[in-house]
């Protein structure tokens, strides 16, 4: 079978040789990889070490303008000054936690998504959960504002209790982001539950094992990749957010605000550069420190 | 399924309780966009189609729509073609830059949008003295919106293999005349749900887009940002928020019905 189909290849492949040529595998890769590669390699990849190249030159301080020397005044700045650190802890935190709150969130709901509901109930859940995440990311962040404001529904649920919504701050930008990127969380958890085979959960109770024991030591191991899979999307989208802190975070700030207002208001690129590559190195800290999880594989 | 009884309606009370978390602040916002109060507070007093009128006539907003309209629609075409370019290079070969090229497609999304965003608004000004106007919007959103039609077309081809495209070939047809007639067909739904998620999520970016789009072009999501904190507009976003709700029903069904319910291949890389 295999020699007739290469017998048949050789034989399409004599009359025209431009023909031979693109079925030829390398030259066929590389010409259809050269325009993708092109905008990625060059314009994408270009841009972000033109970003770093920027993150070392200096500012002018009279006029503003960008002085093409090299420095790494911008970096002394960043680990020297006080409130650069606390702003660059305290985003790490918030990621962190929104990351702990999702997988926390989603693992009982892609549980039941994978194993409980029924096929139909399966994308029905699917469309329920994902919808959200294509209702604008704006909105869902106003609509928080809303929930949490002095009047809001929030303030109107607690208050019987004699509790009281959180108000706009760091509490509520926390929650505002777990909400956001639930959806992202719960998604590949689900990719990865759904792949068990339920014979496992059979042979964990045949053996003898409670509900709880087969979840910690059968469901959650192999659920792992995927959680960690989520995780990077959760936590990477949490440490370059700053619209949602600008809409329910009051005066808290985050690395995010920092580096727009930089290249923004305060009009100094290098140094907004030079705090972008804080998140630029953590993801690619956290995506080599899980990458021996396979969780890379799963994404 | 094996599951206990407990544990079975645990999960169905808790997955019940997240996902109506999850909606009560959508439907809160197409419930306000008929509040007839300013002030937006629970429970409303009275209801009105006034909002929706403003909205209607609303000539900021209206303008901001076409912009993101044209700016996902350009996006779009462009990672509909670098998307299926990389996933046809990628198919059926094994060489040792593969990894690097799925890696270099995922990054514009993997890293944090204001990197991205800062990244290309440095490019563009600093290096390449471009001005930021609506091509600068597209060219940054096709690069993040590459992902989308890559994983779905890629997707397809591990479904299908190669078979039908062997059997051209070995008949007679040339490459060119195999992709249009063989290929194409073969990928179109997938093409579709690939697109559509690529316009989404053109569609609703703020973060990049905030970095490279001039102060005259606004796209929706600018236009929203910008509004939300006018007591004037207010209730213009509210609406225009309420038809965005509703809206992003449609997109999500189609996507759904084109690539057969897999989660990965509806969220792209993300």
């Amino acid at each position: 079978m295999n020699l007739l189909r290469r017998l048949g290849r050789g034989i399409g492949a004599i009359p025209r040789s431009g023909r031979r040529l693109l079925r030829r595998s390398g030259a066929r890769v590389g010409l259809l990889l050269l325009p993708p590669m092109l905008w990625l390699g060059l314009v994408y990849l270009g841009a972000l070490a033109a970003l770093f190249v920027t993150s070392l030159w200096g500012q002018n301080s009279f006029t503003g303008n960008i002085e093409r020397v090299w420095t790494l005044d911008n970096f002394r700045d960043l680990l020297t000054i006080e409130v650069y650190r606390t702003i660059t802890l305290r985003t790490l935190g918030i990621a962190a936690l929104v990351t702990i709150v999702d997988a926390v969130l989603a693992f009982p709901i892609a549980l039941y998504m994978a194993k409980v509901a029924s096929p139909r109930l399966q994308r029905l859940m699917v469309i329920a959960v994902l919808m959200p995440l294509w209702a604008s990311y704006l909105v869902k962040a106003y609509a928080w504002r809303g929930l949490l404001a002095q009047n809001g529904l929030i303030d109107s649920i607690a208050s019987p209790f004699g509790l009281g919504t959180p108000g706009y701050g760091l509490l509520a930008t926390t929650i505002t982001l777990a909400y956001l990127w639930l959806p992202f969380m719960i998604l590949p958890i689900y990719a990865g539950l759904e792949r068990l085979p339920n014979s496992l959960f059979e042979a964990s109770a045949d053996l003898g094992a409670g509900s709880g024991m087969t979840l910690r030591r059968v469901v959650l191991p192999m659920a792992f990749p995927a959680v960690v899979a989520g995780s990077i999307f959760t936590f990477s989208l949490s440490l370059g957010d700053y619209i949602a802190v600008r809409i329910v975070g009051g005066t808290g700030q985050l690395l995010g605000n920092v580096v727009y207002d930089n290249q923004g208001a305060a009009n100094n690129l290098p140094f907004a550069a030079a705090v972008a590559t804080i998140p630029v190195v953590v993801m690619l800290v956290y995506l080599a420190a899980v990458r021996r999880t396979g969780a890379l594989d799963s994404l | 399924m094996r599951l206990p009884v407990g544990l079975r309606a645990a999960l169905t009370g808790f997955t019940l309780l997240v996902l109506v978390v999850i909606y009560t602040p959508l439907l809160l916002v197409v419930l306000n966009s008929f509040n007839a109060d300013r002030s937006f507070g629970w429970p409303p007093k009275k209801l009105t189609l006034h909002w929706w009128d403003v909205a209607a006539h609303s000539e900021g907003a209206r303008a901001a729509l076409w912009t993101s309209l044209q700016v996902a629609m350009f996006a779009t075409v462009i990672a509909l073609v670098l998307g299926t370019l990389a996933a046809m290079a990628l198919r059926r070969t094994r060489f040792f830059g593969r990894n690097v090229v799925s890696l270099l497609i995922i990054l514009p999304i993997a890293l944090p949008g204001i990197v991205t965003g800062l990244a290309l608004r440095n490019a563009f000004k600093t290096v390449l003295g471009l001005e930021l106007s609506l091509l600068t919007i597209v060219i940054a959103h096709a690069t993040f919106c590459i992902v989308t039609v890559f994983n779905n077309v890629q997707a397809r081809f591990q479904r299908l293999g190669g078979n039908l495209e062997d059997a051209s070939m070995d008949l007679g047809a040339g490459p060119f005349t195999t992709f249009r007639l063989v290929t194409l067909p073969m990928l179109r739904s997938a093409l579709l749900a690939g697109g559509l998620l690529s316009f989404g999520l053109s569609f609703d970016e703020i973060v990049v887009t905030t970095f490279t789009a001039s102060s005259q072009d606004q796209t929706l999501p600018i236009w929203i940002f910008q509004n939300l904190f006018r007591p004037n507009q207010a209730p213009v976003v509210n609406v225009v928020a309420a038809v965005l709700v509703v809206l992003s029903a449609i997109p999500i069904y189609l996507a759904q019905k084109l690539s057969g319910g897999t989660a990965k291949a509806m969220t792209g890389a993300r």
